[in-house]
């Protein structure tokens, strides 16, 4: 009899612990609420209603008709194709790049302070600053190109061909403070004795980095990619500032992110928005998983 | 197999001496430790054969060879880390592989090796493990057959046995002054464990704040050690040292009111002296009631078939008389005498705490 009594005493005991627990937790849940979870359950039924042909009139629901046609749409594959180029020159250069400069920057050289801080400046820097700096440098006329005898027809950012590639500078220079950042910290982790170890056993330079340097660097490579990758999914800025609609290219610079702007505030079509959302939700969704996993099963490098 | 020579070996960090003018020679098949406290440039000396650490004076000869200038790659040397520094992401048979592979050695020559070293070392069955799956003594024996199965000229080990446990490092200590018997290569060793110095060594060099003291097989440097840095750091507990005033023409030195008397061979030398230090062991002081030495027990500790007990005489030195178990022991606070057994004494001047030789 009095075992059940404590037994029940324990249990209501945790449930008071576990009501206040969700108590603390309202405030933020009413947030995400609001402002994550109902717009995400609602995107989801927008991508099942069309837009009516003219404004003012009711959307009706057509169901997964118009999840087809979208998907099926040649402005969705071209825009598909594009996004997908542009990922795979940002992220690898970025990477590269970021390892490259924190392999310089890793060494203890006086003022060496000054260089991680050159390096990783790129990370506070406004998208709309840099947009315009490089705008500026990639100018038909007062820009770095004409300077250095380079014209090509028609202009940088509104050459089919160039354009893209034009904007993936601008975002590997956005991503390089970061994929700095995350190498260095990733450099900083691989122990020195076991560098030195290889060089006696009589690896050169080139082998240690790649034999021993990159292998321990595996987790947080993955880990800039996945990141890299996250954000040259989302690279809008640039494009927004320096293509736009109007421009001649526009349809070879049509990432995703910019597609769903586009059809949201200049077609006005929330159903096509809706879709492409889910799209690049199911992307990242993707990406996210896989580093889950990977850090999950990854190796514990003990020492 | 080589001969290693420190020739004048300075190491400066910015202000900071590591290594002060190191002469030291490392003869061919030696196994010589390095033995001093944290800090006293031990590690920096070996980095510097190594290759890891350049040279701010001096120069290091591996064999004939000056290797100032010498990448680590091309030193022909194996080191043997704390740390083990293994390569986390191979196998062990990749790991003790790894000096082979970089030397473009063939394929079957690797096999034949690493299976060697691996016989050595009792590591046949853990060849396919990752470093992470292994224990701390199987990591470090790991480390020795990655040493080991090139044969190299000379062997560094930096501390190799601080991570393990008291009873493994005994074993592991064996292990090593087994194995390098056998392979009679030229091994330098360092640690700051004075009881792995003294059962490891041939020969055995003290350091100090960068400054070598003394080199000699560990018996010597137990008997007869340089000065009074090696007397107190060599032995456990090490050499009680005793300040005072030599007497009646180096009979004897007066110490915190008591007199100890110096046996026949010391008298000359002490004779000329008019202050003195005396070493003597802890076994070979004792106490008693005819003791000629006054002192306060501070603390009485129990090691088994011996006890050690530390005293503080009237002049506030500390001195260790070590007796067997079946000895009455004194209590903590008790006034007890202190007098010396047969004839073990060590002079010191007091002023530059080197030893005084006899004069015969």
């Amino acid at each position: 009899m009095s075992s059940v009594q404590v037994a029940g005493r324990h249990t209501s005991a945790r449930a008071r612990e576990a009501l206040f627990a969700y108590l603390l937790l309202l405030p933020a849940l009413a947030v995400f609420a609001v402002f994550v979870f109902y717009p995400f359950a609602e995107n989801f039924k927008l991508a099942l209603y069309e837009n009516p042909p003219f404004p003012g009139l009711p959307s009706h629901y057509v169901g997964l008709h118009q999840v087809s046609h979208v998907l099926t749409s040649t402005a969705f594959s071209q825009s598909l194709v594009s996004t997908i180029f542009f990922v795979l020159m940002v992220v690898p250069i970025g990477l590269f790049a970021g390892l490259a400069l924190a392999v310089a920057a890793h060494r203890r050289l006086r003022g060496i302070a000054v260089y991680r801080l050159i390096f990783s400046s790129s990370i506070v820097s406004s998208i709309a600053v840099a947009a315009v700096i490089f705008g500026t440098l990639m100018d038909p006329v007062v820009g770095l190109l004409p300077w250095l005898g380079i014209n090509p027809h028609p202009a940088l950012l509104e050459n089919p061909t160039w354009a893209l590639p034009a904007i993936a500078v601008i975002s590997i220079w956005q991503f390089l403070g970061l994929s700095f950042i995350i190498m260095s910290a990733g450099l900083q982790s691989v122990p020195d004795e076991i560098l030195e170890a290889a060089a006696i056993d009589g690896a050169s330079a080139w082998t240690r980095f790649w034999r021993v340097t990159v292998p321990l660097l595996s987790p947080t490579l993955f880990f800039a990619l996945v990141v890299g990758s996250i954000f040259a999914f989302q690279s809008f800025g640039a494009i927004d500032i320096l293509i736009g609609p109007q421009n001649a290219a526009f349809e070879h610079v049509n990432v995703l992110i910019y597609y769903i702007y586009q059809a949201l505030q200049v077609q006005s079509d929330p159903g096509l928005a809706a879709v492409l959302s889910i799209v690049l939700f199911l992307i990242t969704l993707t990406l996210t998983a896989a580093q889950l996993r990977f850090l999950e099963r990854r190796v514990t490098y003990a020492r | 197999m080589a001969q290693v020579i420190f020739d004048g070996v300075t190491k400066r960090f910015d202000d900071v001496v590591a290594v002060d003018d190191l002469s030291l020679k490392v003869a061919d098949g030696e196994l010589l430790v390095l033995l001093g406290p944290s800090g006293c440039g031990k590690t920096t000396a070996l980095r510097m054969v190594a290759g890891l650490e350049t040279l701010s004076g001096g120069t290091i000869s591996i064999g004939e060879r000056v290797v100032n200038d010498v990448e680590p790659k091309n030193r022909d040397v194996a080191m043997v880390f704390q740390s083990y520094a293994l390569y986390p992401h191979l196998s062990v048979r990749r790991n003790i592989e790894f000096p082979l592979r970089q030397r473009q050695i063939e394929k079957s020559e690797r096999q034949r090796l690493v299976a060697e070293a691996a016989e050595t070392l009792g590591l046949d069955s853990l060849l396919d493990r990752k470093p992470a799956q292994l224990s701390g003594g199987q990591r470090q024996r790991v480390a020795l057959a990655r040493a080991i199965v090139r044969s190299p000229q000379v062997f560094l080990m930096d501390e190799p046995l601080s991570n393990l446990d008291a009873t493994l490092r005994v074993q592991t200590r064996a292990d090593i002054v087994t194995m390098q018997q056998r392979l009679s290569t030229t091994t330098l060793y360092v640690t700051h464990d004075q009881v792995e110095a003294m059962t490891m060594g041939d020969r055995i060099a003290v350091m100090n704040t960068g400054v070598l003291q003394q080199v000699a097989p560990p018996q010597t440097l137990y008997e007869e050690p340089a000065n009074t840095f090696v007397a107190g750091f060599i032995g456990s507990p090490g050499m009680n040292l005793l300040t005072g005033r030599a007497e009646g023409a180096g009979a004897s030195v007066t110490v915190s009111g008591g007199s100890i008397a110096l046996p026949e061979r010391l008298r000359r030398a002490a004779a000329t002296l008019t202050g003195a230090t005396v070493g003597v062991r802890p076994e070979s002081l004792a106490i008693g009631p005819d003791g000629s030495v006054g002192a306060t027990v501070s603390i009485v500790e129990l090691l088994g078939a011996e006890v050690h007990v530390i005293t503080r005489t009237d002049d506030g030195t500390r001195v260790v008389v070590r007796q067997e178990v079946g000895r009455p022991r004194p209590r903590i606070g008790e006034r007890v005498r202190i007098s010396t057994i047969g004839d073990a004494l060590t002079l010191f001047d007091p002023d530059t705490g080197q030893r005084i030789a006899a004069i015969p």
